[in-house]
């Protein structure tokens, strides 16, 4: 009685930061995607790797489009709707350029580890050269392609840069399992942390307890 | 078939030949059921949808109500064409047991004395509403029931559906409700019932053998309830403190007030298609309604058979009947059983009546939704 569901609309071409996470992710894998928007990810992960993701996402309109995909999605708030998740629920639990995001990251982040077997979770690098170089030059809160409003616009609170999170790793004793540095243009690096720091203007970590 | 506004009733009698064990203890010994069917049974009976009403709803979903001649229900929903396609769907609603449209309630003879029921019908639960249900959908050759839908009481019904027949259920439609009635909810109901065994008519359960009536204690009962199912700010949008026919406030205690008159209005209109009997017997059952408790307290247990269902929950953020952190309780428990789910929280003004009303983010979610899972189910 079941069949494929029809993804005809979904463009096959992925934006680059969902096509770096969902090539770190195994075919048929459980997967939670936390503040999955439309639920692009979702619903490519679906048709190209037999995975049945489940999402939150905070945004009413972003939900019903999920619905509209055949996806399974709960509107809901990362800080606060995790806790409703049982332990190990899933093999991984995606948090996509949301961390700085959220009020208290630190949280968060034990949430889905409590959650997921493996955290996968993508931050915009405020140590990227580019942001260093803006807020020296101008004085004032830099605006790149992917910090695009202004201050007091922004859902960005938390700004960390990739050796905070490295140093935040370390902190709550986690292990990383992959470190994905990314260029402006959304190619991966092959940097160490410490250069990545500088030159990546994203990053991608793969986290476990 | 299909598109009109008046319909026949249909009725038919249940466990003939196995009685209803209620929950309670009390067997019935036969059921009348009263419902109401929309559409056509495909030759697979795949395509069949069962909407649950609320607590004074009926089966006249998407016809005209044959005491009131008012347009069915969720006509807003269901019909040709509409979101509930009764060209593609087989629709199905039945008055639930207890009521007063044709299903077995206190208002109907008791076959063993020739009169009515009164408080002799025994008490009855949303479990058995439910199972009374199944046996309808039975009797009507449907394994399993593409979807099942409802607001309020109905969404009670929906969940008790996926506790007791998950297997019988392909997805689930929960609206605006809970999985337990809260202490305010069951306060609320408490002043209505006292409100009708305080009526001198009411003459304890008895009052259709002595050809009387309690309606001033079921139309106030009427009016509590109704402050429930709409916001503040709703009720102080549509009349604030405006006054009724009036210039000026009356030093009385007439309906001064629009809301009063309003109130009034919903009271003394509801008596005529309801009986005091059953509103007592069905607020009871929902009262009675929790259902955690009959799985050690935990709410993911009691629907863990339900893991292949697809489910699309909605609440209103004004509701305060049903509030959304009551629908997130069932909604994080149907995640915890693998059940496969969607919800939001939908902006609303409308209080708990939300989803009887205009609300175009709830369409949309509905929309998609059943569209989809019929795709899903080899419907299209």
């Amino acid at each position: 009685m079941t069949q494929q569901l029809d993804h005809g609309t979904a463009s096959d071409k992925l934006r680059p930061d969902l096509k770096l996470i969902a090539d770190q992710l195994d075919s048929h894998c459980t997967l939670l995607d936390v503040g999955c928007a439309d639920g692009t990810l979702l619903q490519w992960l679906f048709k190209h790797k037999n995975i049945d993701g489940r999402g939150i996402e905070l945004e009413v309109a972003n939900v019903q489009s999920c619905v509209e995909k055949g996806l399974f999605v709960v509107q809901g708030d990362a800080d606060t709707d995790l806790n409703d998740y049982g332990d190990d629920s899933f093999d991984y639990v995606v948090l996509s350029r949301t961390l700085q995001a959220v009020h208290r990251p630190r949280d968060v982040l034990s949430n889905l580890l409590r959650i997921g077997n493996k955290a996968v979770v993508t931050i915009p690098n405020f140590g990227f050269w580019r942001v260093r170089l803006s807020l020296a030059l101008s004085g004032r809160m830099p605006m790149t392609s992917h910090l695009s409003k202004m201050w007091y616009e922004t859902d960005n609170i938390h700004f960390c840069t990739i050796r905070d999170m490295f140093e935040l790793i370390a902190l709550d004793g986690y292990h990383l399992e992959r470190f994905v540095p990314v260029s402006q243009s959304g190619k991966p690096l092959t940097h160490g942390p410490r250069r990545s720091n500088l030159l990546a203007s994203q990053a991608l970590f793969i986290i476990s307890k | 078939m299909t598109g009109q506004t008046t319909a026949p009733p249909q009725q038919v009698s249940l466990f003939m030949d196995q009685p209803l064990s209620l929950a309670s203890g009390a067997v019935m010994p036969s059921v009348q059921v009263g419902y109401q069917t929309y559409g056509t049974l495909n030759d697979t009976a795949s395509n069949a949808v069962l909407i649950c009403h609320a607590l004074t709803g009926d089966q006249y979903v998407a016809s005209d109500h044959p005491v009131t001649g008012k347009a069915g229900w969720w006509t807003r929903l269901v019909g040709p064409g509409k979101i509930i396609d009764t060209n593609r769907y087989f629709v199905i609603c039945s008055n639930v047991l207890g009521g007063c449209l044709g299903t077995s309630g206190p208002a109907e003879v008791n076959p063993d004395s020739g009169k009515p029921w009164g408080l002799d019908f025994p008490v009855i639960t949303l479990k058995d509403m439910v199972c009374v249900q199944k046996a309808l959908t039975e009797s009507l050759g449907i394994d399993q029931l593409f979807a099942v839908i409802g607001g309020s009481m109905g969404g009670m019904q929906v969940l008790q559906w996926l506790a007791d027949y998950p297997e019988s259920v392909f997805s689930a439609i929960p609206i605006a409700t809970a999985a337990r009635h809260t202490a305010q909810n069951i306060a609320f109901h408490e002043v209505g019932r006292q409100a009708i065994m305080a009526d001198p008519n009411w003459r304890g359960g008895a009052y259709l053998a002595a050809g009387v009536s309690p309606d001033a204690g079921l139309s106030v009962a009427r009016m509590a309830a109704h402050i429930t199912y709409m916001s503040e700010d709703a009720l102080a949008q549509k009349f604030g403190r405006n006054l009724q026919d009036r210039e000026t406030i009356g030093f009385g205690f007439e309906a001064d007030f629009q809301v009063e008159s309003y109130l009034r209005h919903q009271g003394s209109t509801f008596v005529d298609r309801f009986d005091a009997n059953s509103y007592l017997y069905i607020t009871r059952a929902m009262d009675y309604f929790d259902l955690a408790s009959s799985a050690g307290g935990k709410l993911a247990e009691a629907f863990r058979g339900a893991s292949h269902v697809r489910c699309c929950a909605l609440s209103f953020s004004s509701d305060w009947l049903y509030p959304p952190s009551e629908n997130k309780a069932f909604v994080h428990a149907l995640n915890a059983a693998g059940a496969r789910i969607a919800y939001t929280e939908i902006e609303s003004d409308f209080g708990h009546d939300a989803f009887l009303m205009d609300v175009p983010e709830m369409d949309r979610m509905l929309a998609g939704f059943i569209t989809r899972t019929a795709e899903e189910r080899g419907l299209s």
